[in-house]
């Protein structure tokens, strides 16, 4: 660029006629915007239903943060106490912080501001369960695998960034229901051990709830957290388009592809649409179902409480964790070991979210595969991953189903002992349970893809031979079909080789311990994996169904049987 | 790391059989028949139309309910006693959102080219070239600026580097003040009398029926409330006070901690610090709402259930010469959930 000593020709040749051109002109003038723009207008995105869910948290954080500017006109974060006296009549005169009594202003005396409150609370809902459905997408398909593991890691750290910030959020009103959460909060910081209560005194400046928390927790929910989060999103979604989008198998689609249509015109209609439709959604939402009414929980008072306490959904798993530990606490030389917060509160997260950032790291060290995918797995062909995976949302859902066990007990008419003690056992037992029938499911699903390739699909007809034997025509699967699930089958790396004991000369290998590991579980990850037909099989297997047709043909028109016209077409066909 | 034989990429390659071409692009009725290609352009656009009107909707709604006081129902039972304002504002808006997003991918599926494009893909790793070169210019700079000769340099720096977090530290220090033994305190003393939460009147034994449970705090926690302006206190000290009769109560945390069945509790769950509120009269067992641990109060505040480690703390209460419920002591361990410097 600094070669160009001569001021830049831009326009010399053909000058812009219309505002647009003559604004696009000024612009690559001063920015040569257009050399990189245009590379991404064209950009080609691959279609598919699945590929929607990290739209919806995009276009919800959008909404999030248009909502919450507008909140932040309104909203006084502080925690001086002051006399209700707005027009919400249930409440007058009694003392409350600004905090809450803003939120009631929002609420009842600005006009849609109940509205863009219950569309911020819903966004923020929706935003957190779009991440998460988004992130069993991409793992189901394989899609975190090289070289897209670091958006792996950023969408990990987007959705931890989801849960803070709506945490953060849903405190800030200083209800009822907000406070006690944080008072949980506090319990949980207090019983760090060493530095928990010097922490605690500092975040909370004093003792709980103090009046220095709210002001803080405000700067980081509309501040630190957003802005991490859109700097995360914007990497997350450079290397979207650095990486081009993955695909699913099919005709035409291969590995050094990219099959899809063009982002201008087809994808800003469809996804500017889409952004519309999820924005629309929300306010739906917003309009006809109440969503967190502060004004029903009362401001927050240590001293009181409100029977079926439950936090937002995505804290659930958390408050269940809490629910169902057993009541250990250790105490050793004059100090306490909270085992029953620290466990579940800061032990089970940080393992569920360590494990679920290396999981990418774990596999390829596992299966040895270092290539570079683009066309995403079905689920049923990786079948030891898609059963993790089931076995991790299992036990993720009992412990979120456990933080609701007083519902459960009140509206099943059910002990809330029995409910707690049930989960206990559950949350061991299930989730194994739950491995082996998703695994056996994708083998059943494997071997019925292989008899399809192999013997076709059942077209119903059925046929009486001459011999009075009666079988059922099949008929070759689409193209389509065969393609998809061939490519599927094909992209399966092998397992690893056992290492060997010994080196040449007889000692020891070095590193056998870790070698033998990898290779046990190499192939334990790859164990009972149904074969896909090779092409040889494949010509064999229609060979052979060529000749039984034409064998009972044969034998039906020795009696003078002719197949009818519908018999024809489906045998021709395929339909 | 062992090398493994694993069937290669190739067999993905385009002009592999397992993998033809694109199947052949289907015409839509609004590629071939214009008068489908006109209707569609009439639904798209009475699409954004409807977007219009909606949105003036949402004006006249703006204007028509300057109150969001005003109730309607609309599906009783369902949308019953809702707010006027916001069903309108927010109906009107979700209309014209979804109008607008509804009529934009109407246009793309209909009227825009259902063409698909193949692109390639180019590796996600720069060139050997480039990454020969980056490296070249990298270890040029990093020779250039001697850094590996000069090793009191570099040591230095690193020793910089290392210490430079400490003000950022120091600089959180002052968030809050040092814990020191606010935890294990309360402002609850020999001879403070118990008054109900809210009303702030004192309490006679007479006063409480059997069965009875009381929210109360100690008389002098509205005059530290006002001073510190904080909720602090509060936190601490709430406390609850229920009656049984004297043979129901199988243990107490100290002797004759009762005054004739009347025994009083700190209301402070000892599990994460949430206030306890669901008490079972007869068989005197406590349940915390937010993780359900259970507490027997007539078996000195034993956990029976749940998540808590500790007993509930029991306060001493007796009389005073007045007749009224008085500490007779403060409390002997710390309320609320446990913590590290707790023995």
């Amino acid at each position: 660029m600094s070669e160009h000593a001569e001021p830049a020709p831009a326009g010399e040749e053909t000058k812009p006629r219309t505002a647009l051109g003559k604004t696009g002109t000024f612009l690559d003038d001063r920015t040569g915007g257009a050399k990189g723009l245009k590379g991404l207008l064209g950009k080609v995105f691959p279609d598919h239903w699945s590929f929607m869910l990290g739209e919806i948290a995009l276009y919800s954080f959008i909404v999030l943060l248009l909502s919450g500017v507008y909140l932040t006109l309104f909203f006084k974060p502080s925690q001086t106490e002051v006399i209700y006296h707005g027009s919400y009549v249930p409440l007058d005169g009694l003392p409350m912080t600004e905090a809450y009594s803003s939120t009631l202003h929002i609420s009842f005396d600005v006009r849609g501001g109940l509205l863009m409150r219950q569309m911020h609370h819903w966004a923020a809902l929706l935003f957190v369960a779009a991440i998460t459905v988004h992130l069993f997408r991409v793992f189901f398909t394989g899609a975190f695998r090289k070289p897209r593991e670091l958006n792996w890691l950023i969408g990990v750290g987007l959705l931890t960034l989801g849960l803070v910030e709506g945490f953060a959020g849903y405190s800030l009103p200083d209800d009822l229901l907000s406070g006690t959460g944080l008072r949980i909060a506090e319990g949980i910081v207090q019983a760090i051990p060493v530095v928990g209560t010097y922490l605690a005194s500092f975040v909370f400046g004093g003792e709980f709830p103090g009046n220095d928390f709210i002001p803080r927790l405000y700067a980081i929910h509309i501040l630190l957290v957003p802005g991490l989060i859109l700097a995360l999103i914007t990497a997350h979604l450079f290397l979207v388009v650095y990486h081009k989008h993955t695909q699913y198998p099919g005709p035409g689609r291969t590995e050094n592809n990219v099959v899809g249509y063009p982002l201008l015109p087809v994808y800003t209609a469809k996804a500017g649409g889409f952004f519309f439709v999820v924005f629309g959604v929300i306010t739906l939402l917003a309009a006809v179902v109440t969503i967190n009414p502060v004004w029903l929980f009362g401001p927050y008072n240590p001293s009181q409480i409100s029977a079926g306490s439950q936090p937002d959904w995505y804290i659930g798993f958390l408050d269940g964790a809490l629910r169902i530990m057993p009541n250990w606490e250790s105490h050793i030389l004059g100090h306490t070991i909270s085992w029953n917060i620290l466990l579940p509160a800061v032990v089970i997260p940080g393992i569920l979210f360590t494990v679920l950032g290396a999981y990418p790291f774990i596999e390829a060290w596992v299966t040895g595969d270092r290539r570079d995918h683009h066309l995403l797995d079905r689920p049923r062909n990786m079948p030891t991953r898609t059963g993790l995976g089931a076995m991790a949302i299992s036990f993720y859902l009992l412990l979120w189903i456990s933080g609701g066990n007083d519902i459960i007990a009140t509206r099943f008419d059910l002990t809330i002992n029995e409910i707690t003690r049930a989960m206990q056992v559950l949350v061991f037992v299930v989730p194994p349970l739950v491995y082996v029938a998703t695994k056996r499911i994708c083998l059943g699903l494997q071997h019925r893809d292989h008899d399809k390739l192999m013997h076709g699909w059942e077209t119903g007809i059925i046929r009486r031979l001459p011999s009075g034997e009666f079988v059922e025509i099949h008929a070759p699967i689409e193209e389509e079909e065969q393609v998809t699930i061939l490519q599927a089958g094909r992209t399966k790396p092998a397992a690893l080789p056992a290492p060997p004991e010994t080196d040449e000369n007889g000692v020891p290998a070095p590193g056998g311990r870790m070698a033998r590991l990898r290779s046990r579980l190499s192939r334990w990850y790859y164990s009972e994996s149904v074969s896909t037909p090779t092409e040889e099989e494949l010509h064999e297997a229609a060979h052979h169904a060529q000749e039984e047709l034409e064998n009972q043909q044969r034998q039906l028109d020795a009696i003078g049987v002719a197949p009818s016209a519908e018999d024809e077409q489906q045998l021709t066909t395929g339909h | 790391m062992s090398e493994i034989v694993r069937p290669d990429s190739e067999h993905l390659a385009p002009e592999n059989p397992d993998a033809p071409g694109l199947p052949a692009h289907r015409l839509r009725r609004t590629d071939v028949d214009p008068i489908a290609t006109k209707r569609a352009e009439r639904q798209v656009a009475n699409l954004f139309l409807v977007a219009i009107i909606a949105t003036v909707g949402f004006v006249v709604a703006f204007v028509a309910f300057p109150s969001p006081h005003k109730y309607i129902t609309i599906i009783p039972g369902v949308l019953q006693d809702i707010s006027a304002s916001n069903f309108f504002l927010g109906m009107t808006l979700a209309i014209s959102l979804l109008a607008i997003g509804v009529g934009a991918i109407h246009w793309a599926k209909k009227l825009m080219s259902d063409v698909e494009i193949v692109e390639l893909r180019h590796p996600s790793a720069s060139s050997a070239q480039d990454r020969a070169e980056f490296q070249e210019v990298f270890e040029t700079g990093v020779a250039s600026s001697g850094i590996k000769e000069y090793k009191l340099i570099r040591r230095t720096l690193i020793g910089a580097m290392l210490v430079l977090p400490i003000p950022a530290l120091l600089l959180f220090r002052d968030l809050g003040p040092l814990p020191r033994k606010k935890l294990s305190t309360t402002a609850i003393h020999k001879g403070v009398r118990l008054v109900v939460d809210g009303t702030q009147a004192p309490l006679r034994p007479s006063d409480i029926p059997i069965g009875a449970l009381v929210n109360v705090v100690p008389e002098n926690l509205q005059a530290i409330e006002e001073a510190a302006g904080t909720l602090d206190e509060r936190g601490k000290d709430a406390l609850m006070i229920i009656r049984m009769r004297p043979d129901q109560i199988i243990a107490q945390q100290g002797a004759n901690w009762d005054v004739e069945g009347i025994l009083c509790f700190s209301k402070v769950c000892t599990h994460a610090g949430c206030p306890l509120g669901l008490y079972e009269q007869q068989t005197h067992h406590m349940l915390c709402p937010c993780h359900q641990s259970t507490f027997d109060l007539s078996d000195a505040g034993r956990v029976i259930f749940g998540p808590a480690a500790r007993s509930l703390p029991q306060l001493a209460i007796t009389t005073n010469a007045d007749g009224y419920l008085v500490a007779a002591q403060g409390f002997t361990q710390p309320v609320g959930p446990s913590f590290w410097e707790r023995s």
